[in-house]
C-alpha cells in the first residue's frame, strides 16, 4: 500500500457534495503563497537567514511580553529571525520537492512508458526492478544513504529520487499498457509512425492527467520526507534554513521557547496539507480510476 | 495461489538482499570509524592494528561476503561503540520498541474504530466530514513535530505527563499517541469502508427488520463482521509503524531500536547500523509479504493481476 493509496480518498468529494467550495481554492492559494514566499524570500525576508546576534537570542513573538515587531515571530537560539528563516525554509523545502519530483517523475515516466509500450522481457525486467525498489523500507534506506553520502541538499534530492521513481514507473506503465491497445495507437502504427513518435505524440499526452495527480501528491510527501530526514540529522546540513532542521534545533529549548519549534512545523503542515487536498481534488477530477487502483 | 506466494517470497528475499547490500556499502561510505574510536594521540600503527582487528583492511567485497556468511550464522559483529555483540544490544533494546509499538497500535485502533464506525453510519454528516478531514490532516502532520507539540502541551505547559524516557505507564502515553498517529488515518478509512459494506448486507437488514435497536445493529452485529479485515490489516501496518518508531523514539528519547539506529548512524557504528537496519527491514519486508498474501487470499483478482 503506497501513501497514494492510503491518501485520503474523499475530502474533495465531500466538499463537492456539501458545496462548501473550499477545495481547491484554499489549498491552491496557500500553495501559491508559499511558493511565492520561497521564490521571493531574499526580497521579502526582513533579515538574511544566517544573520543573528546572541544579544537577541530567543526573543518571543511580537505580541508576547518581551517581544518586538522587529522580530514578529521571535528569534532562535542564535538570535536569528524566525520569520526570515521560515521564508527561506520554504525555498529549501520547495527546492528539494521540485527537483526531486521533477527528476524522479521524468525517470519513472520514461521507464513506465518504455516498459508498458514494448512489453515482453524488457517490461518484465523493469517491473521486477520496480517491485524490489517499491518494497524497500523507504525511510530506513533514506537515512542510511544520506548519512553515508553526507548531509547536503544534492544528496537529499538524489536519495529521494532514487526511492521515488518506481511509483511513477508503476503507474505510468499500467496506463501505457491500456493505451497501447487503443485504436489511435494502432492507426498511428499503420501510418508508419516510429515507436518514439507514437510514445511521445500519442501516449504521453494521455498519461499527463495521471502524472499531474502523482506529482501533486508526491510533492507533499517529499516535503514530509525531507523535513523528517533533516530533523533526524540525515538531511539538509545544519545552519541551512530548513524547517525540519529548525525544529530539531528548537527541541533543546522547547521548555522555554515554544516558538522556535511551532512556526516551522506549521509551515510544513500548511504546505503538505495543501498539496494533499489539491492532489485528492485533482485525482477525483482528472482520473477517477486512480483512487480505486493504487 | 502457491505460485503467487512463492513469487512474492522470492521478491521479498531479493529486497532483503538489496537492503543488506545498500546498508553494507553505505555504512562504509560514512567514514573511518577508527578515527572516532582512537584517542588523538594514537599512532598510525595503532590505527592500522585496530583496522586489521575490525577487518577493515580487507577488500570490501571480501568484507561483504564475510558479513553475509556470519550474518547467516547469527553473528552480526561487535558494536564499535558498546564493545558488545550487536545482537546483544539489539535484543536488549527490542522489547522497549515492541512495547511502545503494541501500545501505539492499541491506542490507534481505539481512536480510529469509533470514528470510522460513526463516519460510516452517519455518512455525509458534518461529523463524517470532520472525521475524514482529520484523516487528511493525520497524513499531513510531520510525526516529529506532533511529538514535540504534545510534549509542549502536556509536559511543559500542563505538566501532566513526562516528556521523555521509559519509566512508568505515564511515560507511554505521549510517544504511543504520536506513533499511533501514523496508523490512525489508515485504520479509520479501512473501518469506514468495511462498515459501509457490511451495513449493506442482508443480515444487517434482517436485524433491523427484527426490530433490534439501531445501536445494537451497528455496534454488535455489523461491527463484529466489519472488524475482521480491520484488525488483520491494522496489525500489519508495519511500514508506518517502523517509520513512526524511528522518529518517535528519537523525539521521546525512548530506549528502543529506532533511537539506536539514529544514534548509531551519528556515531558511525557500522555493525550496529547494519544489524538494526537489517532487523527493521526484515520486519518491514515480512509485514508487506503478509499483507500481500492476505490481500491475494481475500481477493483472487490480485493473484492473477501480475
Amino acid at each position: 500500500m503506497s501513501e497514494i493509496a492510503i491518501a485520503a480518498e474523499a475530502p474533495a468529494r465531500i466538499f463537492r457534495r456539501r458545496r462548501i467550495g473550499l477545495v481547491p481554492w484554499l489549498p491552491a492559494v496557500v500553495l501559491v503563497t508559499l511558493i511565492a514566499v520561497g521564490v521571493l524570500a531574499p526580497l521579502i525576508a526582513p533579515y538574511p537567514p544566517l544573520q543573528g546576534s546572541l544579544g537577541d537570542k530567543l526573543l518571543p513573538p511580537a505580541w508576547l511580553a518581551g517581544g518586538s515587531w522587529s522580530h514578529p515571530l521571535g528569534t532562535d537560539l542564535l538570535g536569528r529571525d524566525i520569520l526570515s528563516r521560515v521564508f527561506y525554509g520554504a525555498r529549501t523545502s520547495l527546492g528539494v520537492a521540485a527537483l526531486a519530483v521533477l527528476v524522479s517523475g521524468t525517470i519513472g515516466t520514461t521507464i513506465g512508458l518504455i516498459a508498458g509500450y514494448f512489453g515482453g522481457t524488457l517490461d518484465a525486467f523493469l517491473m521486477r526492478l520496480t517491485d524490489v525498489a517499491l518494497s524497500l523500507p523507504l525511510i530506513l534506506v533514506a537515512i542510511v544513504l544520506v548519512a553515508a553520502l553526507g548531509a547536503s541538499f544534492a544528496n537529499v534530492v538524489l536519495v529521494i529520487v532514487l526511492l521515488l521513481w518506481p511509483r511513477y514507473a508503476r503507474q505510468i506503465r499500467g496506463e501505457t499498457l491500456a493505451l497501447r491497445e487503443r485504436d489511435f495507437v494502432a492507426l498511428a502504427r499503420i501510418a508508419n509512425c516510429s515507436h518514439f513518435r507514437i510514445i511521445r505524440r500519442h501516449i504521453l499526452p494521455n498519461v499527463v492527467p495521471t502524472l499531474l495527480v502523482l506529482v501533486t501528491l508526491q510533492s507533499g510527501y517529499v516535503v514530509l520526507l525531507e523535513s523528517t530526514l533533516s530533523f533526524l540529522g540525515a538531511g539538509i546540513p545544519p545552519s541551512t534554513p530548513a524547517w525540519g532542521l529548525m525544529i530539531s534545533e528548537g527541541r533543546t529549548v522547547i521548555e522555554t521557547a515554544w516558538w522556535v519549534v511551532v512556526w516551522p512545523g506549521l509551515a510544513i503542515v500548511a504546505l503538505v496539507l495543501s498539496g494533499n487536498l489539491l492532489g485528492d481534488w485533482l485525482r477525483d477530477r482528472l482520473d477517477p480510476t486512480l483512487s480505486r487502483t493504487r | 495461489m502457491s505460485r503467487f506466494i512463492v513469487g512474492r517470497a522470492l521478491q521479498s528475499l531479493l529486497s532483503l538482499f538489496v537492503v543488506s547490500l545498500v546498508v553494507f556499502y553505505a555504512a562504509r561510505l560514512t567514514g573511518d570509524p577508527t578515527v572516532l574510536m582512537l584517542s588523538e594521540m594514537a599512532t598510525k600503527e595503532e590505527a592500522a592494528q585496530l583496522r586489521a582487528h575490525l577487518g577493515l583492511d580487507k577488500p570490501i567485497t571480501t568484507q561483504y561476503a564475510l558479513f553475509l556468511k556470519q550474518a547467516a550464522q547469527g553473528d552480526l559483529g561487535e558494536s564499535t561503540r558498546y564493545h558488545r555483540p550487536v545482537t546483544d544490544v539489539l535484543t536488549a533494546r527490542f522489547p522497549a520498541s515492541l512495547q511502545l509499538g503494541s501500545v501505539a497500535i492499541v491506542i490507534s485502533i481505539l481512536i480510529a474504530l469509533p470514528i470510522g464506525v460513526y463516519s460510516a453510519v452517519h455518512r455525509g454528516t458534518a461529523l463524517d466530514v470532520a472525521g475524514r478531514l482529520f484523516a487528511v490532516l493525520g497524513q499531513s502532520l510531520p510525526l516529529f513535530w506532533l511529538g514535540l507539540i504534545l510534549i509542549l502541551i502536556f509536559a511543559v505547559w500542563f505538566g501532566w505527563l513526562p516528556a521523555a524516557g521509559r519509566g512508568g505507564p505515564a511515560n507511554f502515553i505521549l510517544p504511543a499517541v504520536t506513533m499511533g498517529w501514523a496508523t490512525t488515518p489508515a485504520i479509520m478509512r479501512l473501518t469506514r469502508s468495511s462498515m459501509l459494506e457490511v451495513l449493506e448486507s442482508e443480515y444487517v437488514k434482517l436485524a433491523r427488520i427484527k426490530g433490534l435497536p439501531e445501536w445494537k445493529v451497528v455496534w454488535k452485529h455489523a461491527l463484529k463482521n466489519a472488524l475482521l479485515p480491520v484488525v488483520t490489516f491494522s496489525v500489519l501496518l508495519f511500514a508506518e509503524m517502523i517509520a513512526g518508531a524511528i522518529v518517535t523514539e528519537t523525539v521521546f528519547a525512548w530506549p528502543g531500536v529506532g533511537q539506536l539506529l539514529i544514534s548509531s548512524v551519528n556515531t558511525r557504528d557500522f555493525p550496529m547500523v547494519q544489524a538494526t537496519v537489517l532487523l527493521l527491514a526484515s520486519l518491514f519486508v515480512l509485514g508487506n509479504f503478509g499483507v500481500d498474501v492476505l490481500y491475494a487470499w481475500l481477493n483472487p483478482k490480485i493473484r492473477y493481476a501480475r
